[in-house]
């Protein structure tokens, strides 16, 4: 590519997405943006200059060969791009969608440093929901079987990324599942509006074609223990059991109705359907008035799917500043369109209650920043005397999760850190016991869905060589 | 899919299940549970494995029509199956040779403890079990209780058969008649286990409950199952099911059990209105 090409192509405008308006949305579960349509898509991939040594592919955890599928989108070849994505990538349309781009393949975007970044996400999102609504999705071919098998615990990001990984190696592999339907946080925890569920199963679908085996409700630890697995027959297993241990505050008032963990309030509205009530099932306690506590991605979903129950005021209630909000941008600016409030400097003292135990109020104090702490951000501390009370029938915790204890509990030989996380090789993913390897958010505690992937592609690939070679 | 291969009416709107699921079979203990869903649309809702057959790979499980989804499975019939099982969930029961136990059960309660009964006695106590219904016709798993145990005491609320009162009557009778008790077993409806609590607390009887809040994954993920017991927060399908009777926040357990009254009442109407039998063969579109 000549100077003036690259001239060229920094001059093309970063396209941008069309989606439903905040008035509208907020009254459905149905995606935000819409995506880019092929016109769009081809224009913002000309925007790459097809750097020789690119950098955006170092900033990618599982290394897609970014440039490579980009050329192929400027070029129309939508399909092939698609293709080029699977071979490091098994979930394209999911990642597309929620990875937070611009701290990772966007941030080092060479274009980004003059003007904006390459949309890389929004393109692979394209690429992907491309090839799933032209009904051409094809396996890639199969090797012939190794003779070993492999068991994998959890199919969230990590553990059907390892599925995945090991099928494409000529293994048998076979995913313990605890809930009735596999994806993780995928499915109970990321809203319908931001990741469409149909699309999660799509994926799950390629994988089962390619010829994972999924079994659900197999609560690994309670149906079978890891020990049994191993004696069972199965090479080597691969622990991706997540972080789903709610956090609480430990509060007065945390136990009355309508105080819930966000992992209960976004399992029962996004996995249960309990937004489509009572056609499904499962009740969730609406509200009139809803404050959800914490600052995160999860605090930005929980809010967000409360605006959609339809209630007069959600706010969010976080003890530090606005600069210290560690949800993405994207999320915060699309709550914020749809009414979401902000109560910052805040943080809740105690839950209060009616006569008959229902959550009618929280007892806030406001806080300042104080001097930094060991995580480099300041510290808020309470300012006396400047106690409140927010009126509210619904409050969800979204505090953060600690590690799911159940494997390490029946398997007291893998060795975990003082907050219960795994600990394994950083380089490939192996724990303390023999055989047995893990990754994803039960060694990182609660982290994103593509470094979960990026852990199941290392410990996949060393996973492969130990049970080529035997050798630990 | 998981087949009912048996069932059979213990009482008005009381049924009993045997359900085809080698795995849990071969691998559950007293004092666990499962989760279920019916189908596609259902809620997860946890009911106690109250026996297994490990060679004809079949759990058994009890539950009393109470409401929308209890309701669609007492109108299942042999033959059909319910889409999820999950299990074996929770601790089993804490099983020792504890000299004398008595197990106390009340109306649909005495489901649970018929496994945990079973399992004391093959531990070596002498099992001594009190079960109690508000009338005769609503009296559970009477023969059961009776191999189960060394002596069975049968009371119903209006005296229609056995004595004449509540379960906690007769357990006061055995300990004013110096019974030494090494440990109670007491599950039923929440106000009988803390008047059971409340007899043995000032003798200081070691008292096991199995507590029964409202729960939707039952694998610790959620915490919907929190209850106070001993002022610490516990996750009832982890780190339960079973507690120290005497130290459960029974008032805190029943506000929170209360919390979609409405909700449940609604879907009951619209099911009893609107869906009326089969409706647990619907699949979404």
């Amino acid at each position: 590519m000549d100077a003036n090409e690259i001239k060229g192509r920094m001059k093309i405008p970063r396209q941008t997405m069309s989606e439903q308006n905040p008035h509208e949305r907020v009254r459905n579960f149905y995606e935000v943006p819409y995506g880019f349509t092929p016109e769009q898509a081809m224009a913002e991939a000309k925007r790459c200059i097809q750097c020789k040594k690119p950098l955006c592919v170092g900033g990618c955890p599982v290394n897609i060969d970014i440039p490579w599928f980009i050329r192929l989108i400027s070029e129309g070849k939508f399909i092939e791009a698609a293709h080029k994505l699977k071979e490091t990538n098994g979930l394209p349309a999911v990642c597309g969608r929620v990875c937070p781009q611009e701290d990772q393949c966007e941030k080092v975007c060479v274009i980004g440093k003059k003007s904006d970044a390459v949309s890389i996400g929004r393109l692979e999102r394209f690429a992907a929901d491309y090839e799933r609504e032209h009904g051409e999705i094809t396996i890639p071919s199969i090797p012939k079987w190794t003779g070993k098998k492999a068991a994998v615990v959890g199919a969230g990001p990590a553990g059907l990324t390892v599925a995945g990984d090991l099928v494409k190696k000529g293994h048998k592999v076979t995913v313990f599942e605890a809930l009735h339907t596999p994806g993780g946080v995928l499915m109970y925890g990321i809203p319908e509006f931001r990741l469409p569920k149909k699309i999660v199963q799509s994926e799950v679908e390629y994988l089962k074609r390619m010829g994972v085996e999924i079994i659900l409700n197999a609560v690994v630890g309670k149906l079978e223990t890891i020990d049994e697995l191993l004696a069972d027959g199965y090479g080597a297993v691969f622990v991706g059991s997540g972080a789903g241990l709610p956090n609480f505050m430990n509060i007065p008032g945390e136990n009355l109705s309508g105080v819930y963990s966000a992992n209960e309030y976004l399992t029962r509205v996004n996995l249960m359907k309990a937004y489509q009530f009572p056609e499904y099932d499962t009740p969730v306690i609406r509200g009139r008035k809803v404050v959800v506590i914490g600052g995160g991605n999860t605090a930005m979903d929980s809010a967000r799917t409360a605006l959609r129950l339809c209630p007069e005021e959600v706010s969010i209630v976080y003890r530090r500043s606005r600069e210290e909000l560690p949800a993405r941008v994207e999320e915060v600016h699309h709550g914020e369109e749809e009414g979401l409030r902000f109560q910052l400097l805040t943080n809740p003292k105690k839950f209060i209650g009616d006569h008959e135990g229902r959550l009618k109020a929280l007892e806030c104090v406001r806080m300042e920043l104080g001097e930094p702490d060991e995580s480099g951000r300041r510290r808020p501390v309470e300012m006396k005397g400047s106690e409140f009370t927010i009126e509210a029938d619904v409050a969800i915790i979204a505090i953060g999760n600690g590690a799911n204890p159940l494997i390490p509990q029946t398997t007291p030989d893998i060795k975990v850190n003082k907050w219960g996380n795994i600990t394994v090789n950083p380089d490939n993913g192996r724990t303390s016991k023999k055989g047995v390897f893990s990754g994803g958010d039960i060694v990182r505690g609660g982290a994103t869905v593509i470094l979960a992937m990026g852990d199941g592609r290392r410990a996949a690939d060393s996973m492969d060589e130990y049970m080529r070679t035997g050798i630990w | 899919m998981y087949e009912i291969v048996e069932k059979a009416e213990l009482a008005h709107t009381v049924y009993q299940y045997k359900i085809k699921a080698p795995l849990i079979a071969k691998k559950r203990r007293a004092g666990q549970f499962v989760v279920l869903r019916l189908n596609e649309m259902g809620e997860r809702i946890p009911l106690t494995i109250v026996g297994s057959d490990d060679k004809a790979g079949t759990i058994t499980i009890i539950a009393q029509e109470v409401g929308k989804s209890t309701a669609m499975l007492g109108d299942m019939v042999v033959g059909d199956s319910i889409l999820d099982v999950v299990g074996p969930l929770g601790k089993p029961t804490h099983i020792e040779d504890f000299g004398i136990v008595v197990c106390v059960g009340g109306g649909i309660g005495t489901a649970p403890v018929l496994p945990i009964a079973k399992a004391m006695k093959e531990a070596g106590n002498k099992v001594i079990s009190i079960i109690g219904a508000r009338n005769k016709g609503l009296l559970i798993l009477e023969n059961e209780m009776r191999e189960a145990s060394h002596e069975l005491n049968i009371t119903t609320d209006d005296g229609s058969y056995g004595h004449h009162g509540f379960v906690t009557q007769v357990l006061q009778n055995f300990i004013d008649e110096g019974m030494k008790i090494g440990c109670v077993v007491g599950i039923g409806p929440v106000p009988m286990m803390r008047a059971v609590a409340n007899v043995t607390r000032p003798y200081k009887i070691q008292t096991v409950v199995s507590l029964n809040p409202i729960m939707v994954d039952g694998t610790g993920m959620c915490g919907a199952c929190r209850v106070t017991i001993g002022g610490k927060n516990q996750f009832v399908c982890v780190d339960g099911p079973e507690f120290n009777g005497h130290e459960v926040d029974y008032d805190e357990l029943m506000m929170r059990n209360r919390s979609y009254i409405k909700e449940e009442k609604a879907a009951m109407e619209e099911f009893t209105y609107h869906e009326g039998a089969k409706c647990y063969e619907r699949e979404c579109k």
